[in-house]
């Protein structure tokens, strides 16, 4: 963070995809999860993908992070300047339960050899970042599931990477934390320009958060549409989700993510 | 404030049981019921119990048998939480190791005691080798368990943030067993004392399974249950003692 302030010209990773796909097993009961992916995203970019359950959008964001490999297809990432290439935020938060939060904050400094007194410096500005400073010392079991998600996304942050993956990070919050992280989100992303690669199935916090939004299809998943948000930043995420334009939008992107929904639905079904 | 007296009553309830066994026996016996020379009262036992101490007897087999049983418990089970973890992590050494265990654990211990002899000597050698290899399996099983049921998302976040094969291990695989590995510590101090003082009675002359099968042979039958009674005292004060210390190291779990 106080590197990014330090020279604002510099831009998240760059991110370019082109004909991925990713199958599971072989022979007959092979499954294409994903198949013939095409995206680039630019420097600084938040990029929100919806789709249906099971559409391979998790899977997508875990070939980004390095968790697992394409069965083809290429994919470049230049995070040329960043110390860290990308950093997660998981759906439950997945701070280890046996640090606290201090020790969970700075645990990608620590297994990259940060000095302590840096690491130290570091962990309390991201601690601060998410208004989690009071908590320092308490283990997520002690905390509330917006305060682990607000963890999360300080253990991400702290590192500098230059992307930020995050896999529906607030979907098991109840509504007003919800909101609220939002907020706190757009404010943060607003302050360090990262790229923002963010799996989400809910269309409204999409059109909250990204500058585009990607609707995928059901299995197996492909880029169905990808759609310029034009709200400009920052954003008021409260007043942005009351104006009629947002609702206009909400409804477009509905009725294209609706017919794969209808879809995956039938084939669950068979 | 009422939680607290519910505490204590809990506590009280608790002890109801042994205390309320020690006094039937204790009736029964100046009723007439059941010779006294072979079948002591709980006074009798008490007051052997203070002779022995007084002499320094009871303290030396004591010490013996603790020494024992801790040396045991440390040489079985830091192996057994190294190799669990290895196990966890590393298929082929969870190949390799998979059928030793299946093919070894299920061999009563105590059988093992000539060879150990035959090793180690009469001495200590034997029986913390003993003590050891008993405490070593159900660590082992245990701790991993413990590692194989790790939430793969700590996985996924220690791999997607860096970690190295040496912190994954030291920081995420061996903190994520360790509630399991603790449950495998608690059994392993069981069957510790089950095999050592059974050790104790055929090979030994020290300890406190010595002063238990010695005292039966001269049928110093009160002798024999101060000794059984101190086996009971130090498995519960162990026990206690192994729940603190997790309590201590475990700060994470409710």
């Amino acid at each position: 963070m106080s590197a990014s302030t330090d020279s604002p010209a510099r831009r998240g990773a760059a991110i370019k995809i082109a004909g991925l796909r990713k199958e599971y097993g072989s022979g007959p009961g092979r499954v294409m999860a994903l198949d013939n992916i095409d995206l680039t995203v630019t420097p600084g970019e938040f990029v929100c993908i919806v789709g249906p359950s099971g559409c391979g959008k998790s899977t997508l964001l875990r070939i980004l992070a390095g968790l697992d490999h394409a069965t083809s297809g290429t994919l470049t990432v230049d995070a040329a300047g960043w110390p860290v290439p990308n950093a997660m935020v998981f759906q439950e938060s997945g701070l280890f339960p046996w640090m606290n939060v201090e020790t969970n904050v700075g645990f990608g400094l620590m297994t990259r050899g940060i000095n302590a007194g840096e690491a130290a410096d570091r962990v309390d500005a991201a601690l601060k970042l998410v208004g989690l400073t009071r908590f320092r010392r308490h283990y997520p079991h002690q905390l509330s599931g917006g305060m682990r998600q607000r963890g999360a996304i300080a253990r991400a942050f702290v590192t500098d990477p230059g992307m930020l993956l995050m896999d529906e990070p607030f979907a098991a919050l109840d509504a007003q934390n919800r909101a609220i992280l939002q907020a706190e989100l757009t404010r943060i992303w607003d302050v360090t320009k990262k790229t923002v690669v963010y799996i989400t199935h809910s269309i409204e916090e999409a059109l909250l958060l990204g500058d585009r939004t990607v609707v995928m299809t059901a299995q197996p998943g492909r880029i169905k549409r990808i759609i310029d948000i034009p709200f400009p930043h920052p954003r008021d995420v409260i007043a942005l989700s009351g104006s009629a334009e947002f609702g206009e939008m909400k409804l477009a992107i509905w009725r294209i993510l609706e017919e794969e929904v209808q879809r995956a639905r039938a084939e669950l079904a068979l | 404030m009422s939680n607290m007296s519910d505490k204590t009553a809990e506590r009280l309830l608790y002890l109801v049981s042994p205390i309320g066994l020690l006094i039937v026996w204790q009736i029964l016996l100046m009723l007439g019921f059941g010779d006294r020379r072979f079948i002591p009262a709980p006074t009798d036992i008490a007051v052997r119990f203070v002779q022995l101490t007084m002499s320094g007897e009871l303290i030396t087999h004591t010490l013996v048998t603790l020494w024992r049983v801790f040396a045991g418990f440390i040489v079985g089970s830091v192996p057994a939480i190294a190799i669990g973890l290895l196990m966890a992590m590393f298929r082929p050494v969870r190949i390799f190791f998979d059928p030793l265990i299946a093919a070894i654990m299920p061999i009563p211990k105590v059988a093992l005691m000539p060879l150990l002899l035959l090793a180690f000597g009469f001495g200590d050698g034997s029986k913390i080798a003993l003590v050891a290899i008993a405490v070593f399996f159900p660590v082992i099983v245990n701790t991993y368990a413990g590692a194989a049921n790790i939430d793969k998302i700590y996985w996924d976040v220690a791999k997607n943030y860096g970690a190295s094969t040496w912190i994954m291990f030291t920081r995420i695989v061996f903190f994520g067993a360790l509630p399991l590995i603790f449950a495998g510590l608690r059994i392993s101090l069981a069957v510790a004392f089950v095999v050592l003082v059974a050790a104790e009675f055929v090979a030994s002359k020290t300890g406190i399974g010595y002063l238990i099968w010695n005292s039966w042979e001269l049928l110093q039958v009160d002798y024999m249950f101060v000794g059984i009674v101190v086996v009971g005292i130090l498995g519960l004060i162990t026990t206690v003692l192994i729940q603190e210390l997790e309590r201590l190291v475990i700060p994470w779990k409710q």
